[in-house]
């Protein structure tokens, strides 16, 4: 099935789902983290699995860089409000450029979809640029999105351009 | 455990016990010079980590990797013998392997053809006829292997000069805490979940210290804690340092010390429920039947923190993690690390155990991000060193009874640097 089709079928449309994902991205952009969680529905993971990890890596058997619960996806966006989340403190400058957004498929109540991004990270005179695309499953109650689960995959061989992922992708 | 005694040699190090002072130049973080004594000294002499032997467990595997300053070929050959190679054709010096890892019967230079076997034979090439058999003589056509090739316990180092001590000499007192981790499986540890690649800007050295630094936990990390602290279950009742530092010998030391934090081998938390409690139960009666009361407690309820000099890391603490990190110059430290579980873990215990290791661990933690940061910054803070040159190491100095939060283990580690560093001066 093509995007289209799959939008058909799920009455969902991309330019919907792209308005989602931009508005997205522009709350982790200007670090408005606690509007950011309100998209993730209870119990909704966030996974960022290793650099070059194969599309179906679990964290039950693969070493994630990151593989949050609900309850540590909110202890995370905590953490990153604290000055004491040195990593961060004070916040980096970032910007995110989402695109090649496509509906991959599912339910009414629960679909999935994917984007490619570029993540750029600037902090102490350095830019580190992360790209990969993103997997979401969300649902769409009445006209609203939740993200069910999103795992980001880094597209790169390892992170050593990069040296860690301290903040969300 | 051996006191603070030995006398610096170098310029770089300065000891005064009857001070209580020990300081380190800043110079040694920055200056180039310094990193190509390192080579020289630390890197193209000592035994160096490798690599695990459940990482090339059938016949066949391989990986390659970058083990100070050489690119190596660790792989079992169709004999089940592990052997390393320099990853160089013979011919013009092209890297024979390009994968990570795999599985396969030969390695095969594409320029020109040369294809060795798992052994590291010359097996065949375009044109063999054309070669003179004083060409090929003393395996002048096959890949090189690592001068000199050990493992204990299934830890593999190489050494690249032919005549130097054991494995076993060299890592002196390691070997107990090694034996520590090894023995909490009864089939054996593996390597679980593949490699992490990251990267510090800082000196490599940095990390050394900071990966048995008991006095910087509670500051630095103080968001890890308040995160153990909101999840229900998750703290067990045991205060974070009570413990000890232990000189090992060799440059290698240790720290042993009670934490919080639940330990997949054998420290249940609230959270991982009556199974889990149950699970844990068994492994800890299966130690202290194999091991007695006293070192199974040991092995079950301790953490420990070691560095192997120069640059291996081996810490059992909430998950184990292996380790290691070479400079790609002196602000910048090329990172690898991996975790170690026995085979015969539970798929849910093997679950909570890679979830306590990301929960603090490696690039995406709630704490290892901190430290490369605090890393960055003192190498940030060296380009004052004109001015302000010297790091001090001497907490707990003259203490009869050095704890985890005291600088021995760090001391231990800079005096053995200062003598290999300073051999080539002298």
């Amino acid at each position: 099935m093509t995007s289209a089709e799959v939008a058909a079928s799920l009455k969902v449309t991309r330019t919907e789902l792209e308005d989602f994902l931009y508005a997205e991205a522009a709350l982790l952009d200007s670090w408005q983290l606690d509007q950011w969680l309100a998209l993730f529905a209870e119990g909704a993971r966030y996974l960022v699995p290793p650099a070059g990890a194969a599309e179906d890596a679990d964290p039950a058997t693969t070493l994630f860089y990151i593989a949050d619960d609900y309850h540590r996806l909110c202890e995370r966006v905590k953490r990153l409000k604290k000055p004491t989340a040195h990593a961060e403190f004070p916040h980096s400058k970032c910007r995110r450029l989402v695109s090649n957004v496509r509906l991959l498929g599912g339910t009414d109540s629960e679909f999935s979809a994917t984007s490619n991004y570029v993540t750029y990270r600037s902090k102490m005179g350095a830019t580190q640029v992360y790209f990969g695309h993103h997997v979401y499953v969300m649902r769409k109650v009445g006209g609203d999105f939740k993200i069910l689960k999103k795992t980001s995959f880094i597209d790169a061989d390892d992170i050593r351009d990069q040296n860690k992922v301290s903040i969300i992708l | 455990m051996l006191a603070d005694r030995t006398q610096p040699r170098s310029a770089y190090v300065k000891e005064d016990p009857a001070r209580g002072i020990f300081r380190v130049s800043r110079r040694v973080f920055v200056e180039p010079e310094v990193l190509a004594r390192e080579r020289r000294q630390i890197f193209d002499r000592c035994w160096l980590y490798l690599g695990h032997e459940s990482e090339i467990a059938q016949p066949g595997d391989f990986l390659t990797r970058s083990v100070g300053g050489r690119e190596l070929i660790f792989t079992r050959g169709k004999d089940r013998v592990v052997r390393a190679f320099f990853n160089t054709c013979p011919h013009r010096g092209a890297m024979v392997c390009r994968e990570k890892q795999g599985n396969g019967a030969m390695f095969r230079c594409f320029y020109h053809s040369w294809a060795f076997n798992l052994e590291g034979k010359l097996v065949n090439r375009p044109g063999d006829e054309c070669y003179t058999a004083e060409a090929r003589v003393g395996g002048q056509h096959d890949l090189v292997a690592a001068p000199q090739f050990e493992h204990y316990r299934g830890l593999y180092f190489v050494h690249f000069q032919r005549s130097s001590e054991s494995l076993a000499t060299y890592l002196a007192g390691a070997v107990e805490f090694i034996d520590l981790v090894m023995d909490q499986a009864e089939t054996g540890m593996e390597i679980v979940g593949g490699t992490q690649e990251y990267s510090i800007d800082a000196n490599w050295k940095l990390l050394c210290e900071n990966s048995f630094d008991g006095y910087h936990g509670i500051p630095t990390h103080a968001t890890y804690f308040d995160y153990l602290q909101s999840r229900a279950g998750q703290l067990v009742s045991r205060s974070l340092s009570t413990g000890q530092a232990h000189d090992l010998g060799n440059g290698h030391a240790v720290v042993e010390y009670s934490a919080p934090w639940g330990r997949p081998i054998a420290l249940a938390v609230p959270a991982w429920g009556a199974a889990g409690e149950q699970e844990v139960a068994l492994v800890k009666a299966r130690l202290e039947e194999k091991f007695g009361l006293q070192r199974a407690a040991r092995m079950a309820l301790m953490n420990r923190n070691m560095v192997i000099f120069p640059n291996l890391v081996l810490n059992d603490i909430m998950a184990v993690t292996v380790r290691t990190f070479f400079p790609a110059g002196p602000a910048r430290n090329l990172v690898n690390a991996w975790t170690l579980a026995p085979r015969e873990e539970s798929a849910t215990m093997r679950e909570r155990r890679l979830l306590n290791f990301l929960e603090f661990l490696g690039p995406g933690g709630f704490a290892t991000p901190d430290d490369c940061e605090a890393l960055a910054l003192c190498q940030r803070g060296y380009s004052n060193l004109l001015e302000a040159g010297w790091n001090d190491i001497s907490k707990g100095m003259n203490s009869a009874d050095p704890k985890i939060d005291d600088e021995l283990q760090m001391r231990v580690f800079w005096r053995e640097w200062d003598r290999r560093v300073a051999e080539e001066a002298a």
